[in-house]
């Protein structure tokens, strides 16, 4: 390349070519540029070697340090399963009931079923299991299906009105705008309100308590205290899944509600269920 | 030539009008409604003009100059819409109920997060890139663009890409690819267009008339090449009908994976790297008025350059079904390509030597300045996040964010802010830019936003990394996903209040340009049209 004229700031010399104006210096590579690309050649040679890099006909080289990927990861596993194999046995083997006496592997129990909980079930029912419109509260004694330890492994197992698991707890409330017209179903609802001796209208609510003794008692009890054998929530705690006031409350008596819980047997391991159930139960309001 | 265009548009608005009746789905319909008119009014305009004796038969001399002005024009139009989408999904992150419930479907995250990736990458990187190559390869190749009209076809073709691609986010039309998110149709819109560009720069290379290609016109030239070749293959699909945008890709599992990233990350590597190296090879040595620093750094730094990027997409696919040996290899090349890219940041910033004092009272190259530190700093970022381990705690989260936006907004932003003030004056044949202190402001504004983005994002990044983790001593996890969102939100609002800076930045600077177009008197001696004899 021909040699152009000399940079009078640099001392080097252009190329002596120029594009609009542009000219370009002869400055040689800086060495540690040049000597940090080839360490990086360098180190990438030596961890293709020690890793698994280059493919081949069939397969690639598996690196002669054996690493991989999926090996680490059962590794892992297989570390913290053997840890805890002692609790897991005895978590697998203990009654339930008994187990909230046996401090340490309540201790284990909770801290995995914590986990299981936050991986699994605070998607509905909130990261702090204080539930959400629809999603019952698992903090409170208010349990739709039961709050000892027995009711809510089973629900955990079997889930609520799924369609997977044959055992599923299962009820349907009725749909009862096709039954009833407004009128009643306004004057049921205000009966409903007054329940939970919310301010209510002394006059509708005294011709809702015919209808809802009629319509509601069968499943909600004549004093509207509910049914925990068929999920019938208790109508007088002001503890609403949905809403209490009377908009949502008509809405739930014309339309109904089918709340689904999928069942968690399948998908969770048998301590995991067991885990799972002690941590609700251990939540504040378990029974 | 006359009839052929028109025999053409009118098959095209048939089809189009065809499309309408049939579509689907609504994108569609609209796309072809919009297509259909673009046609139909082209029919007729070119009608009109039909047997017109022509105007002057007197062959253009000078720059093409027009098109790389319209283009200057939509860099900073399709900025500012990038910039405040981008702004405000940020505050949507933060703030939820800004999915209003009156926009659904169209205004929720998940549509406009892609009509932001576009539009800064595509529409504001994008016709930076067309308008200062067509710019960097007259001057550098002192001749006149080849091809005549075909450099309009390309910019008002690719405005067209933008539009389809844009509304078809709204309207629900992705191949949820990220940076490929557009359909079949318009994939092959693009490519038409993008062959007319490789056709316009390409010819005017060859009949250059200086005898060497400069190095800006080998990194513009490898973009245009290798974007053709990611765009189709990573594209590759059927479409489920003629009829409707939905289509299905031809690979599939990890292989389409493999192939979505390793466009991904070529898209990083040749449309905001490689492309924009070319605009710093022009817009740097001119703006600092010295020599390029060495010619072997350009010519060794921009072989292991293009070389080493095309193999490191992989490490997006670290710890995923991707077998191991190709994530090895996707982490190898990318750590050595950290001195490749840094030879572009070397090459730029030591061709100041000598005019260094210029910082002082040059604004226009303190923004090319800083442009080159986000560019060393993210691509030394990079390789470093590309470590398995490292990648480990990074992947999925903020931290990615925030990588990908120092570069962004850093590199890509500040160069072509830097170039738009370069063409401007010129461009329009004004002296200099309306306002320097203007100029200052954007710098000012612009840099802290940056800063605000990536610290705010790298905190947040690594303490949802770290939480993700965490694990208690018998081995269970210890946050909900749920926790580590709420513990995000302080962050998510820096970041916002980031955004807002940065777009009030750039708005600046298009009030500037408006001024500058509009206010002072042209200077004749500094019509760029004669500024160098060409033709």
């Amino acid at each position: 390349m021909s040699k152009g004229k000399k940079d009078d700031v640099t001392g080097q010399s252009t190329t002596g070519h120029s594009w609009d104006g542009i000219e370009e210096l002869n400055t040689p590579l800086p060495r540690w540029w040049l000597w940090t690309l080839y360490l990086c050649i360098f180190w990438g040679i030596l961890y293709t070697i020690a890793y698994p890099a280059w493919p081949m006909v069939s397969g690639a080289t598996k690196g002669v340090l054996g690493w991989s990927t999926r090996a680490n990861v059962a590794a892992d596993i297989k570390d913290h399963e053997g840890k805890n194999a002692d609790l897991v046995t005895a978590l697998l083997a203990t009654d339930m009931d008994a187990l909230p006496a046996d401090p340490d592997l309540n201790r284990y129990a909770t801290a995995r079923g914590g986990a299981v909980f936050r991986a699994n079930c605070s998607q509905c029912h909130g990261s702090g299991a204080a539930g959400a419109k629809g999603y019952p509260n698992l903090l409170d004694d208010d349990w739709l299906w039961g709050g000892e330890m027995a009711d809510i492994e089973y629900t955990v197992r079997h889930g609520i009105r799924n369609d997977q698991d044959g055992d599923a707890r299962y009820s349907q409330m009725p749909a009862f705008g096709e039954m009833l017209n407004r009128a009643e179903i306004a004057a049921v609802v205000e009966h409903v309100v007054s329940l939970s001796n919310a301010e209510y209208d002394a006059e509708l609510a005294a011709t809702g308590a015919t209808l809802f003794a009629d319509n509601c008692a069968a499943c909600h009890g004549e004093t509207g205290l509910g049914d925990r054998a068929q999920g019938a929530p208790n109508l007088a705690d002001a503890i609403w899944l949905y809403g209490g006031d009377r908009a949502t409350l008509t809405d739930t008596v014309t339309n109904a509600r089918f709340g689904v819980m999928p069942a968690w047997g399948p998908r969770l391991t048998e301590a995991d269920v067991r885990a799972v159930s002690a941590y609700v139960h251990g939540l504040g309001g378990g029974e | 030539m006359n009839y052929f265009k028109l025999v053409i548009l009118a098959l095209v608005a048939l089809v189009a009008a065809m499309g309408v009746n049939w579509a689907h789905d609504l994108a569609y319909q609209v796309h072809a409604f919009l297509i259909m008119t673009v046609a139909a009014g082209m029919f007729v305009w070119i009608l009109r003009g039909i047997d017109e004796p022509v105007a002057t038969t007197a062959p253009a001399t000078g720059y093409a100059d027009e098109v790389i002005r319209a283009g200057v024009i939509a860099t900073a139009f399709w900025g500012i819409a990038g910039f405040l989408v981008g702004t405000f999904i940020a505050f949507q992150l933060a703030f939820p109920e800004l999915n209003f419930d009156w926009g659904q479907p169209f205004t929720n995250f998940g549509r406009l997060r892609p009509l932001h990736t576009s539009a800064v990458i595509f529409a504001f990187g994008g016709n930076a890139l067309i308008c200062t190559s067509f710019y960097v390869v007259q001057r550098t190749s002192s001749v006149r663009l080849f091809g005549g009209n075909l450099s309009w076809f390309v910019f008002w073709g690719y405005q067209l890409f933008i539009v389809l691609a844009a509304t078809g986010y709204l309207l629900g039309a992705t191949q949820s690819k990220e940076y490929a998110e557009p359909e079949w149709y318009v994939d092959i819109w693009l490519t038409i267009v993008w062959v007319a560009y490789l056709v316009v720069f390409l010819g005017t290379i060859f009949k250059r008339r200086e005898r060497h290609i400069y190095v800006a016109n080998w990194f513009y030239l490898s973009f245009i090449i290798t974007v053709a070749m990611l765009h189709i293959v990573n594209n590759l699909s059927i479409p489920v009908s003629f009829w409707g945008s939905k289509s299905v890709q031809v690979f599939s599992g990890v292989q389409d994976a493999m192939t979505q990233w390793w466009y991904g990350h070529n898209a990083v590597g040749f449309f905001l790297t490689a492309g924009f190296l070319g605009m710093m090879y022009y817009f740097v040595p001119k703006q600092a008025n010295r020599p390029v620093y060495s010619y072997k750094l350009s010519i060794i730094h921009f072989w292991s350059l293009i070389f080493l990027y095309i193999w490191a997409g992989p490490h997006h696919l670290h710890y995923t079904a991707l077998p191991d040996w190709a994530a090895t290899l996707g982490m190898v090349f990318s750590i050595v390509l950290w001195m490749p890219s840094w030879g572009g940041m070397i090459n730029g910033l030591m061709t100041l030597q000598g005019a260094w004092d210029k910082l002082r009272t040059d604004p226009v190259l303190r923004m090319f300045v800083i442009s080159l530190g986000f560019y060393g700093m993210s691509t030394f970022e990079g390789p470093m996040m590309s470590i398995r381990a490292v990648n480990s705690l990074s992947h999925y989260t903020d931290w990615t964010i925030g990588h990908v936006h120092s570069g962004a907004l850093g590199w890509n932003g500040m160069i072509t802010f830097g170039a738009l003030y370069f063409l401007t004056p010129k461009l329009w044949g004004r002296e200099k830019m309306h306002s320097m202190s203007a100029i200052s402001w954007h710098f000012w504004l612009a840099t802290i936003g940056i800063v605000l983005y990536a610290a705010s994002m790298w905190v947040t990044g690594i303490m949802e990394g770290l939480m993700w983790r965490e694990v208690d001593d018998q081995g269970f996890l210890v946050n909900s996903f749920a926790d580590t969102v709420a513990a995000k939100f302080p962050m998510y609002v820096v970041r916002g209040i980031g955004g807002v800076l940065y777009l009030s930045g750039a708005l600046i600077m298009v009030w500037n340009m408006w001024m500058t177009i509009r206010g002072a008197k042209p200077v004749t001696t500094a019509l760029p049209s004669n500024a160098t004899p060409a033709e």
